[in-house]
């Protein structure tokens, strides 16, 4: 009773404070305001997502592989890929040619052709490799590509909106409807002389293929990036805190670099990891009719025509540069899924 | 159809006509940028000759004249004549050629929609068991696969190793090994196309109401689920169209078939600029084409897309 006499009797209209409220917190109370999970961004959920999906985890090592192999082996392999040996053609995998067998025999050691070799002598194993190295350039470099000018033109023509938006989307749908592959090897055909005229040696060694993939790429294959991100622009654009940017002054420019295309970032990744697989089969498929890289550079799509003359007796020199192909674009396409999977708002559970 | 349809079908042609012309002036415009003189490559000729050569062909004259008329003999059906095939019209060798590659690729492609709905509806109803998993696996397998590398390797399995099949294409069934390397690709992306689209409807309400009515599970697939299904594969069209006519060039190669598409590479070693133009031009009116056809098929089918 006298206890309660010392407290303040609460009336329920005065603004007399509770003294009860300023209580010191107590170390339960205290317990419950800790976060227990850090926050988790958008970044970082869809990566966590990515990590627990095996098949795309193992595709990636796998495309990581191939590139350590692609660009590491061939600064120590004993065999370059121009080195032609006339007694040592069309060798069988782990075959050694006679002379070869007599320095073996001397006891020097011979590093084996682990592919075999081709018609010309030349190690085919480095060859592959070289090969490789084309299809994954031409894959990342058209990304790069795509990425920068779909980016560029999706987020313009998005944030402008009206008249301007009508007039770029215009244009994306009349390259949208061209016929890109034909493009392509129409430019091949008519820059081949061009190229191989060329004083820049890194043109010409790329070959007229090469060129007029990137060409090309660079004036047709952005359009779905473009589109997909104006898409993303315009929605993100009625966005409240875009307005309270535009009211505190900020710029187009600052507005679509710090607000817009990192809300971008999904649709980017997704639609440039599709694009990769679809570059490295334009450029196999060129290099198969003989527009591709400048000779003597081996492409997977040069190689697998240059073994269909033998193909009856050395199977292998096709069994080999068609392998590694179909595990480059396999391993790009369940990448690809698995980061759909991971990136798209829409799956998320 | 309505006004509103005929609108958007008179706006879709006129684009396509754009895009045919586009394709048609980027065609001519880069053949013509070429520096070097479609007969300055053969054997050593006076100078007379060669004028007397370009004045027959029309090559002496001012590009954007050359272009006109290049233009007004097109559309009569005139792409000139073939420099590399010496006394045959263009039109007519992509005629001949055309007559081999668009039994191969309409073959091919029919297959590819048909099996393809097929499997790609089996999976779907069979969602997560055994059978979907193996559809799905060598659906994947098959998507990167590049058309070169599949027809190669039927070529060396099924010619050369087994000896079931005849490796040239002018022999009895010759045409069977470019019919399966130009369809498997198309078929798996089809297969995939259904099998998401099939989850897709058959997760809809109005499946839902007809299986509470009683209606049997065939009945529920073939009468309900199966017409709604087909809309993506519809807008394939177009792409396939693509796929099937570029990938014709390496499979005619590699069956030695004297299709349009052998017919294109071959003319590429020539340096038939004539031909080129107007294989190319062939080949892209014939996409564009499809594109507008498998557009419109689209709105015709799902009258809920909106046409704008």
């Amino acid at each position: 009773m006298s206890e309660e006499n010392k407290k303040l009797k609460k009336n329920p209209f005065s603004l007399q404070v509770d003294p009860a409220l300023f209580e010191a917190a107590s170390d339960e109370e205290k317990a419950q305001q800790v976060t227990m999970r850090e926050s988790v961004s958008f970044m970082r959920d869809a990566m966590r997502r990515l990590r627990k999906n095996h098949i795309a985890m193992i595709s990636l090592c796998v495309i990581l592989l191939i590139a350590l192999i692609a660009f590491v082996v061939p600064t120590f392999y004993p065999y370059t890929y121009t080195k032609q040996d006339v007694s040592a053609q069309n060798l069988a995998p782990f075959q050694y040619s006679a002379k070869e067998q007599a320095k073996i025999a001397r006891g020097q050691s011979v590093f084996p052709h682990i592919m075999g070799t081709d018609a010309l002598g030349r190690d085919y194993a480095i060859r592959v490799i070289y090969g490789t190295r084309i299809s994954l350039l031409v894959g990342i470099f058209s990304a790069l590509i795509v990425i920068v000018i779909g980016i560029l033109y999706g987020s313009i023509s998005g944030y402008f909106g009206g008249k301007v938006d009508m007039i770029m989307m215009r244009i994306v749908d009349i390259i949208y409807s061209l016929p890109d592959v034909l493009i392509v090897i129409l430019l091949s055909v008519a820059i081949k002389d061009w190229v191989s005229a060329s004083k820049s040696t890194l043109i010409a060694r790329l070959g007229a293929g090469m060129v007029s993939i990137f060409i090309v790429f660079g004036l047709l294959y952005w359009v779905s990036m473009a589109r997909q991100v104006r898409g993303q622009i315009l929605s993100i654009k009625e966005q409240e805190y875009v307005l309270a940017s535009k009211a505190i002054g900020a710029s187009p420019a600052r507005i679509i670099r710090k607000h817009m295309i990192p809300n971008c970032v999904s649709v980017i990744i997704i639609i440039a990891a599709m694009q990769i697989p679809s570059a490295i089969f334009t450029e196999s498929f060129l290099s198969f009719l003989g527009l591709g890289v400048s000779i003597p550079m081996p492409s997977l799509g040069s190689l697998a025509s240059d073994a269909r003359t033998g193909l009856r007796s050395y199977p292998y020199q096709l069994i080999f540069p068609a392998l590694s192909i179909f595990l480059i674009v396999l391993s790009f396409n369940l990448l690809g899924s698995g980061l759909r999977d991971a990136f798209d708002p829409k799956l998320r559970a | 159809m309505n006004a509103k349809f005929l609108s958007y079908l008179i706006k879709r042609l006129l684009m396509a006509l754009l895009t045919i012309f586009l394709v048609i002036a980027i065609t001519f415009f880069v053949m013509h940028a070429i520096p070097a003189s479609p007969f300055s490559s053969e054997k050593a000729k006076s100078d007379a000759v060669i004028a007397a050569l370009e004045a027959k062909y029309g090559f002496d004259k001012p590009v954007p004249i050359q272009f006109l008329n290049y233009l007004w003999s097109i559309l009569h059906g005139d792409f000139g004549l073939s420099t590399g095939w010496v006394g045959n019209t263009v039109i007519d060798l992509i005629i001949g050629g055309f007559s081999y590659s668009a039994r191969i690729g309409f073959t091919a492609g029919i297959i590819a929609i048909v099996l393809g709905v097929i499997f790609g509806s089996v999976a779907a109803l069979q969602r997560g068991k055994a059978l979907d998993k193996i559809i799905q696996i060598v659906t994947t397998a098959l998507v990167s696969m590049p058309s070169f590398v599949m027809a190669t390797l039927l070529l060396l399995v099924f010619a050369l190793q087994l000896g079931w099949l005849p490796s040239m294409g002018n022999q009895e069934g010759g045409l069977v090994l470019p019919i399966i390397s130009l369809s498997l690709y198309p078929m798996a992306y089809v297969t995939r196309l259904q099998r998401s689209s099939m989850l897709d409807v058959l997760g809809q309400d109005y499946i839902r109401t007809a299986r509470a009515k009683g209606v049997s599970d065939w009945k529920v697939i073939f009468k309900h689920a199966l017409k709604n299904t087909l809309t993506p594969v519809i807008t394939y069209a177009g792409p396939m169209m693509a796929y099937i006519l570029t990938g014709s060039m390496v499979v005619e190669n590699i069956f030695s078939v004297p299709g349009l598409g052998r017919l294109f590479t071959n003319s590429m070693l020539r340096t038939d600029y004539m031909m080129i133009m107007g294989v190319t031009i062939f080949l892209a009116t014939m996409i564009i084409l499809m594109n507008f056809i498998s557009d419109i098929l689209y709105k015709v089918v799902d009258p809920r897309i909106d046409l704008t």
